[in-house]
């Protein structure tokens, strides 16, 4: 099948570390050592491209700021592949300013991803592995349908993780990404309906947009993501 | 790790640094509670928090920062009202009903700063008197509607920059930092509808900021740019990142950039009356 296929080529595409170092990083990461990492490599499978799939106990993003950045850079891994699934294999009756716009999201999107993977360094998560199986790819409706709930998601994600940084440095960095999406959650919405940029489906009466802790927002983008996250480490305060 | 030795160290920087901690006893046992609780790698952190407490902001630089707030909220919330009211300027249909959508969530930015501030035991800033022309710059900001949504562009950008300016004052306080985050991603929604609706009359402009792009706003607009060109971010380069086709205005608009108080006042000056 075409896009199951497309989605295999852009994955393989994706410039991860990941097959390499994936699972030195997460033993690492988990501060396990010895004989407890015989545990985690038997629960540990081989997925297709080679990267390292975790058990039951998942990829763990890890405690404190580190954690939080690892949170951001699933999240961007998603949307990156998402838009550049989008971009191979361009929904019928797509408009000359829709593919410039999609493109472009694409394009921020991947810096994103990149961005926090140099950031983290050693201590960036694996590249996930998506599942877009309930995405219709052809259809406009499914695929801006998915950008809106990508976007809306993704602006409350890092409204919400802001207090949970304690790095000033990084609590900008995430300011600057989080109003690039909050512009791509507009422009998409727009698409949809033009209008609905900052309609009362996500702005609330005080003229506030929304928050969503990671819990929330992990709990949602689970039907995207085929790889189990945890996150049990990620600081609540 | 010696903890004796680095409340020592900071003993020396500050002399009141127990004060602050309630006391050094109160600060080891508050910090070794602390550390046991966190892995070693991560003590450097977890000290980070412990005097981002003692030395936080404290509520009188909170209330600036919210008054500064409101002084841009007050500005936008005019302007919108004015704009919404004046006849003949903005089309009926989805133009009036977008920028009524907006003029509404400047107004209720208004009104939830205003009571926030008096919530934190402060007083509110009176709101100042504005000259929507810029002393004539835009002389026809309200009867001619590409001026007004060209203005309506500066300001929205501007905001975005200013409370992304701002959002490191607020790090010591979740709540504020939260609902401080929570009207920014709103400006930036507004933003890039502003910006869609003035592509959609024939303008060079996205909705998002390329380089440090006008977007075809006047030459006197140049401040509000200045600085969004920026392509390293922490260090890292972002342009062609890791081999990638990202292009120089990808990684500029990729993310957006903070203005200072001061930035942002310069900017606002020749607006007010």
């Amino acid at each position: 099948m075409e896009i199951i296929n497309g989605r295999k080529r852009e994955l393989s595409e994706q410039p991860l570390n990941a097959s390499s170092v994936s699972r030195r990083n997460f033993l690492r990461f988990t501060g396990m050592a010895g004989a407890s990492a015989a545990l985690i490599i038997t629960g540990c499978g081989k997925t297709d491209n080679g990267e390292g799939e975790m058990g039951n106990s998942g990829v763990n993003l890890g405690s404190s700021d580190v954690g939080i950045l690892n949170y951001a850079y699933a999240l961007e891994q998603l949307e990156a592949a998402f838009y550049t699934q989008v971009a191979l294999t361009p929904y019928s009756g797509i408009s000359a300013m829709e593919q410039q716009y999609l493109n472009e999201i694409r394009d921020h999107e991947i810096a994103h991803r990149e961005f926090f993977k140099n950031a983290l360094g050693t201590n960036a998560i694996p590249g996930l592995e998506v599942d877009f199986t309930s995405i219709n790819f052809s259809s406009r409706d499914s695929v801006l349908a998915t950008a809106k709930t990508f976007e809306d998601l993704g602006v409350s994600a890092y409204n919400g993780a802001g207090k949970l940084l304690t790095n000033p440095d990084y609590l900008l960095l995430a300011g600057k990404i989080v109003s690039v999406e909050a512009r791509h959650a507009a422009t998409i919405r727009d698409l949809i309906s033009n209008g609905t940029f900052a309609d009362n489906t996500v702005i609330d009466a005080n003229g506030l947009d929304k928050s969503r802790s990671p819990m929330e927002v992990l709990q949602a983008a689970a039907t995207y993501i085929k790889t189990k996250i945890n996150a049990s480490n990620l600081p609540t305060d | 790790m010696n903890l004796h030795n680095i409340i020592d160290q900071f003993e020396k920087v500050d002399p009141e640094v127990y004060d602050r901690l309630d006391g050094r006893r109160a600060a080891l046992k508050k910090f070794s509670s602390f550390a046991g609780k966190v892995a070693l790698a991560a003590v450097p952190m977890a000290m980070g928090s412990m005097f981002k407490k003692a030395y936080g902001q404290s509520v009188t630089s909170i209330l600036d920062v919210l008054n500064y707030a409101l002084t841009l909220e007050y500005l936008e919330a005019e302007y919108y009202t004015m704009g919404a009211a004046a006849a003949g300027l903005v089309p009926a249909g989805d133009a009036a009903g977008a920028i009524a959508t907006i003029r509404d969530h400047e107004v209720a930015h208004v009104n939830f700063l205003k009571t926030a501030i008096q919530g934190a035991g402060g007083t509110p800033v009176a709101k100042p008197n504005f000259d929507f022309t810029a002393k004539g710059a835009f002389a026809d900001v309200f009867s001619n509607y590409d001026t007004f949504l060209a203005v309506a562009q500066a300001f929205e950008d501007t905001g975005v920059r200013a409370y992304k300016g701002q959002a490191a004052k607020l790090i010591s306080n979740n709540d504020v930092l939260t609902a401080a985050l929570n009207i920014h991603s709103v400006e930036a929604r507004h933003a890039a509808h502003i910006r869609s609706m003035r592509r959609a009359r024939g303008a060079d402009v996205k909705p998002w900021i390329t380089n440090n792009d006008l977007g075809g706003l006047p030459p006197a607009t140049a401040p509000i740019y200045a600085g969004e060109e920026n392509v390293t971010q922490a260090g890292v380069a972002i342009t062609s990142i890791n081999g990638l086709d990202i292009s120089t205005s990808d990684a500029s608009e990729a993310f957006d950039e903070p203005l200072t108080e001061q930035q942002v006042l310069a900017i606002v000056t020749p607006f007010l009356a």
